[in-house]
């Protein structure tokens, strides 16, 4: 009994003046864990599905993500030469090899250059998709997977999102209950709010301080299926 | 780091006289206090959400074995490993031993202040591991070898120009002719520097601001992305958490995420919020190979039970440290230690010790508005409080307060003779200060009047204006 877990676990009962087992305590931490009860949810997103579509695009506005709203898939490729074009990068995106984008007419649009794949550290842009919009605080939610590497939303300096408008949720919670319904939780969930920032020089606050600079959302107006 | 709590009353006087601090303590303060209050402003149910924080975690708190118990098994059932260590030296261990099993010649972090507490970044060097530090207010520091003087932002004491010489000096290969005198450049140099470190790096270190009971998971927040390139590039991934990060749901977690970044920052939720589950699964295109997570007690399981116990429910956010008037007069280096600020001066005697820490409960004008915005509700004063009472009963405090304190008391339990003595008081000092209606020096005090003057009482007590039917003087009043 001299182990560094059993020392630690002894003196928290010890502090706590109780026993190694407690079926009490045990029942009560078994029924949360499995139940997960919803604490309080903010009022903010009590607005109707067309309300939590506006919600989460301003909010994700007022935090520097750029959003374009598209009414098809077929759209993408030229929306993503749009927005390089916009800001003078080359024309060429690194795309999640992910079976959502892989129905994107991508060879229409020949002027951009797309592989598909895991991020590299030279790829400037990339394209992936999400798991839910949380309009609460216009956060996205995504996951990684076979077909989404998580290097790609860190490692290029622009990230392209493509959502669709019934991915958009109210809260982390629904994000959370998509998630379990889904299945087993994955290795890695990022919320990301808006581009890479810091203020640790004087306060000010600077875009790009190691993830994505640009933040871009596109928003498609359709339906699953 | 080697605490230098104790010497708090030279560190103090040294960082009031030093005028770049002044500079650099003077832009903070307006902007935290002034984007929390917007923040919270937006969101009605802010004192709901903190009744529900508090109660979450003291939860937790009653609860820690078995939620510790749950976590780890989830780790271990997604693949990861669970290392306990009872002490820094023991922490310190664990992520040596992990890093060599590795073979790893060099390391990456994010910023984490249980990492501090127990000397990590040092110590792996001394191990000949070159250990970088990946947020840019941490990797300012390190290059200045400094400790953090505040828990978010760790460079808050240093102006552009200090960083601009650290970079000249540190990154010999660049143009020296090249401009670095705006926030912008020094980022992206930064950024340019660390983007290698962190494709070479072998082991990604990072902190955890909760342990999620319920998933095994561990969760980083982070404005930067430093976290998650640190965390998903390398081969081994190590968490080092202290033991009560640990919550028990996902939903728990959501909620004390909405009170994180609006009490710190005054953002609605920080960019990037990541949860980590185990090393990477097959068929994962990147991510770690291996998974660990090193819990650290070093003095919390102590904690536990006693007076203070409620610093443990501290989420580090920070709010109390940006609206205290102590720390905005010395800044972070003076409490001479890794916390500052109230929760410093509330947690440090508990994990230092009393000897060493004694001073920091005294730095405090008990004016409450660290509890006022503690996200947690965590009665600092109170807790502060208790460690005055602790150092007094220990005989710790000063002879001459000591003495002060019983005379003093001896005096007020007999009124007649207190009322004599407080008028004589009352008519000396209102005549040495005739003049300009302030005292400057003042034998005995100089404590106080170094740094301000000492107002000089009219020249009567106040039962003796009260008794004359008089008011006494209002501070508008004009002599
Ligand atoms: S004591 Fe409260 S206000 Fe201070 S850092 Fe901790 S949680 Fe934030």
């Amino acid at each position: 009994m001299t182990d560094p877990r059993s020392q630690i676990l002894g003196a928290i009962r010890r502090s706590l003046r109780r026993s190694p087992r407690d079926a009490e305590a045990e029942e009560t931490v078994r029924h949360r864990l499995d139940h997960h009860p919803r604490n309080l949810i903010p009022a903010r997103t009590a607005v109707g599905p067309d309300g939590l579509v506006e919600l989460f695009v301003a909010q994700a506005t007022a935090v520097a993500a750029t959003v374009e709203r598209l009414s098809s898939p077929e759209e993408i490729p030229d929306a993503v030469l749009r927005f390089l074009a916009g800001h003078n990068l080359r024309p060429a995106a690194r795309v999640a090899p992910a079976a959502v984008l892989d129905a994107v007419p991508w060879e229409r649009t020949p002027t951009l250059d797309v592989t598909r794949g895991a991020a590299s550290a030279d790829d400037l842009t990339s394209v992936t998709p999400a798991l839910a919009g949380i309009a609460e605080t216009g956060t996205l939610m995504l996951v990684s997977g076979p077909e989404t590497p998580t290097g790609l939303n860190f490692l290029p300096d622009n990230h392209i999102v493509v959502l669709r408008r019934d991915q958009v949720v109210a809260t982390y919670e629904d994000g959370w209950d998509r998630l379990r319904a889904a299945g087993a939780m994955p290795r890695t969930v990022n919320f990301i709010t808006g581009p890479s920032r810091t203020a640790d020089i004087e306060q000010q606050i600077q875009l790009g301080a190691h993830g994505p600079r640009r933040l871009h959302i596109l928003l498609l107006d359709v339906q699953e299926g | 780091m080697q605490p230098t709590a104790h010497a708090f009353p030279e560190n103090a006087r040294a960082a009031l006289a030093d005028a770049r601090l002044r500079k650099a303590l003077g832009t903070m303060k307006s902007g935290f206090q002034g984007n929390r209050a917007a923040a919270i402003a937006r969101m009605p149910e802010w004192e709901e959400l903190r009744e529900e924080g508090r109660r979450i975690k003291d939860h937790v708190l009653a609860h820690l074995d078995v939620y510790l118990e749950r976590f780890e098994a989830r780790v271990v059932a997604n693949g990861g490993h669970v290392h306990w260590a009872r002490t820094a030296a023991e922490a310190r261990e664990a992520v040596l031993a992990i890093c060599r099993q590795a073979g790893a010649r060099s390391v990456t972090k994010g910023k984490s202040m249980v990492t501090e507490e127990i000397g990590l970044t040092p110590f792996l060097e001394q191990h000949g591991l070159q250990t970088v530090e990946t947020d840019l207010g941490e990797y300012i520091i390190q290059l200045r070898r400094e400790p953090p003087s505040h828990i978010i932002a760790p460079a808050v004491h240093l102006t552009r120009d200090q960083v601009a010489e650290s970079f000249r000096r540190a990154h010999g290969g660049l143009d020296p002719g090249r401009p670095l005198e705006e926030a912008r450049d020094l980022t992206d140099e930064a950024r340019a520097v660390l983007r290698r470190k962190f494709l070479e790096a072998d082991v990604g270190i990072t902190g955890a601001n909760f342990l999620v009971a319920e998933t095994g998971s561990t969760v980083i927040v982070t404005n930067e992305g430093n976290g998650d390139l640190t965390q998903s590039l390398p081969r081994v991934h190590v968490v080092v958490a202290s033991l009560e990060k640990v919550v028990p749901t996902l939903e728990d977690v959501s909620t004390i995420l909405r009170l994180l970044a609006r009490s710190a920052t005054g953002q609605e939720f920080t960019s990037y919020t990541t949860f980590s589950t185990g090393p990477r699964r097959p068929g994962d295109p990147d991510g770690p190979e291996e998974f660990h997570v090193v819990l650290v007690d070093n003095g919390r399981s102590a904690l536990l039970g006693t007076e203070s116990q409620e610093v443990l429910r501290c989420i580090r956010c920070s709010a109390c440290i940006n609206h205290c008037p102590i720390y905005a007069a010395v800044g972070g280096h003076a409490y001479g230690w890794i916390v500052p600020g109230p929760i410093g001066a509330a947690l440090t005697p508990g994990l230092l010790g009393l000897e060493e820490a004694r001073h920091l409960p005294n730095a405090s004008t008990f004016c409450g508005r660290c509890e006022a915005v503690c996200p947690m509700k965590i009665p600092l004063p109170k807790i502060m409080r208790h460690w005055r009472e602790k150092e007094h009963a220990a005989a710790l405090s000063p002879t001459s307060y000591r003495y002060g304190l019983g005379a003093w008391a001896w005096l007020a339990r007999r009124p007649s003779l207190y009322r004599t003595g407080a008028a004589l008081a009352a008519r000396l000092l209102g005549r040495l200060g005739r003049d300009r209606g302030r005292l400057v020096r003042l034998p005995f005090a100089d404590g106080w009047t170094d740094w301000r003057d000492l107002p000089a009482p009219e020249g009567k007590t106040f039962f003796q204006l009260y008794a004359e039917g008089r008011r006494p003087n209002s501070p508008g009043d004009v002599r």
